[in-house]
């Protein structure tokens, strides 16, 4: 595997993957802070009011983020345990154990963020439309991957066959997006679309945009923890790990 | 290990007979998702109406919703006696390539248990009052469906087999996968009835069939590995 740059490798060890990140972690933490505070400042106080829904479209600065990372959450997984599977990297499998229950969480997120907004605007929490529907089977399939994380108690088999399922599941995934154009009902069609001018108004998608940008910092930044705390958890019996323990 | 193509399709055809004939000496069990399909469709007049204008309008989905219980039920016991009895360690130490004889076992399996669902569902489709235009998209949806619920069921029943009591953990993984299935497979039905034509929708299931029936064999025989040896 000579074609891979030395980077690759030397992060592959969960050894130097903690002291590199351990350097991240202050940066991340700032950017994201920072920008999580302007873009909730700017969106929920500065930007302009909606002419049809007023202020309850204000949500979308916490529904939107959430559901962008929940998508790209899955994709973060999978691809963390296609890597395992195929390069059999430690490390790897431990962000994938990691972004298991962080994607579930932002989307769970997203479908009760969704559900407050539905309240103002269709007047009832819960409609069956195709992208809320298929935002709950992407929860189940996030879900399925944590039961069945959970169900092994060999560790190595865990991780392997969570990553077979988070495989299997990202077939799901193109269906989602599909689902909005197949069944659109009574959603908001996709509003952003990385080809072509947004149909937002700029004074109300550039606090969208920071706050987007806020939840991927965050997003690395929680997934960066957690997979530090699975390191240490993993790797406790090495001497690295003891002699940082004996340090602290 | 280079095999002849005699051996690789021996080892094929030598796992498909085995596994009839298995199925074959217990047509007890053969029968109980079926009488699990009869029960439940018992149950929609019992609990919602027995008026025949209402179950016409759920027929085409439940119906649907009830075939994919049924066949979840079953994709359990894919693999289940054959890793309790350790002929599946010995699948996996074959020759022959994994893939192909978890596609026999598939194909096996759903010869006892998806056909004969897919046969026995115009007679519910009269006991829950489906219209005369939904019965032949309904037999012809739920061929195709149940084949693929089959090769799907597969994989997470290849992920939970070595797992004490993962039939419910089997139905929580699957059933995510299984939901595209069940829209257009319902919607074909209900497009039928409605006086569309269910072409589309069916070619459709088609499309899954065959998708499913590339990726699904790889990925159980992968997860079998896994799950066995980790």
């Amino acid at each position: 595997m000579a074609s891979f740059p030395q980077w690759f490798h030397r992060l592959g060890s969960p050894k130097s993957f903690y002291q590199v990140t351990g350097r991240w972690l202050p940066w991340l933490a700032v950017t994201s802070l920072i920008l999580l505070v302007v873009g909730t400042v700017w969106g929920l106080g500065f930007a302009p009011q909606d002419a049809k829904q007023g202020n309850s479209y204000r949500i979308i600065y916490i529904h939107v983020p959430a559901s962008f990372l929940a998508l790209a959450g899955y994709y973060v997984m999978a691809v963390a345990g296609a890597v395992g599977l195929i390069w059999r990297m430690k490390l790897a499998h431990m962000v994938m154990k990691s972004a298991a229950p962080i994607g579930a969480a932002l989307t769970f997120v997203a479908l009760f963020t969704g559900a407050l907004w539905g309240k103002p605007t269709w007047g009832t929490y819960w409609v069956w439309d195709a992208r809320i529907t298929s935002m709950l089977v992407l929860f189940f399939l996030y879900l399925g991957v944590l039961a069945l994380q959970h169900a092994y108690t060999n560790g190595d088999a865990a991780n392997k066959a969570s990553a077979v399922l988070a495989l299997v599941g990202t077939v799901n995934i193109p269906i989602i997006y599909k689902s909005v154009d197949w069944w659109y009902t009574l959603h908001q069609p996709a509003t952003i679309k990385l080809t072509g001018a947004p149909s937002m108004h700029p004074d109300m998608f550039q606090p969208l945009l920071v706050m987007i940008v806020g939840f991927y910092c965050f997003y690395a930044l929680v997934l960066i923890l957690a997979t530090r705390a699975e390191i240490l958890y993993r790797e406790r019996r090495t001497s690295w790990v003891r002699a940082l323990i004996i340090r602290e | 290990m280079l095999l002849s193509t005699e051996a690789r399709g021996g080892a094929f055809a030598a796992i498909f007979r085995r596994d009839l004939r298995l199925a074959f000496r217990h047509r007890g069990e053969l029968a109980n998702p079926l009488f699990f399909f009869l029960m439940v469709a018992t149950l929609v007049p019992l609990g919602v109406s027995p008026e025949a204008r209402v179950l016409a309008g759920l027929a085409p989905g439940m119906i649907w919703v009830m075939a994919l219980l049924a066949s979840l039920l079953s994709a359990e016991t894919l693999f289940v006696s054959d890793y309790r009895d350790g002929s599946l360690e010995q699948l996996l130490i074959a020759p022959q390539s994994l893939w192909q004889l978890v596609l026999a076992k598939v194909l096996a399996h759903w010869l006892v248990t998806g056909l004969p669902l897919t046969l026995f569902s115009p007679l519910l489709g009269v006991m829950l009052s489906l219209p005369a235009e939904g019965f032949l998209p309904l037999v012809l949806s739920l061929a195709m469906g149940t084949l693929t619920l089959s090769m799907i069921g597969s994989v997470g029943a290849a992920l939970t087999v070595a797992i004490p009591r993962g039939g419910l953990l089997l139905s929580l993984i699957v059933m995510p996968l299984y939901m595209p299935v069940l829209i257009f497979g319902a919607s074909s039905v209900q497009q039928a009835v409605d006086g569309f034509s269910a072409g589309g929708t069916l070619a459709i299931l088609g499309a899954l069939l065959a998708f499913s029936c590339m990726v699904t064999p790889f990925a159980a025989a992968g997860a079998l590995r896994v799950g066995l040896h980790g």
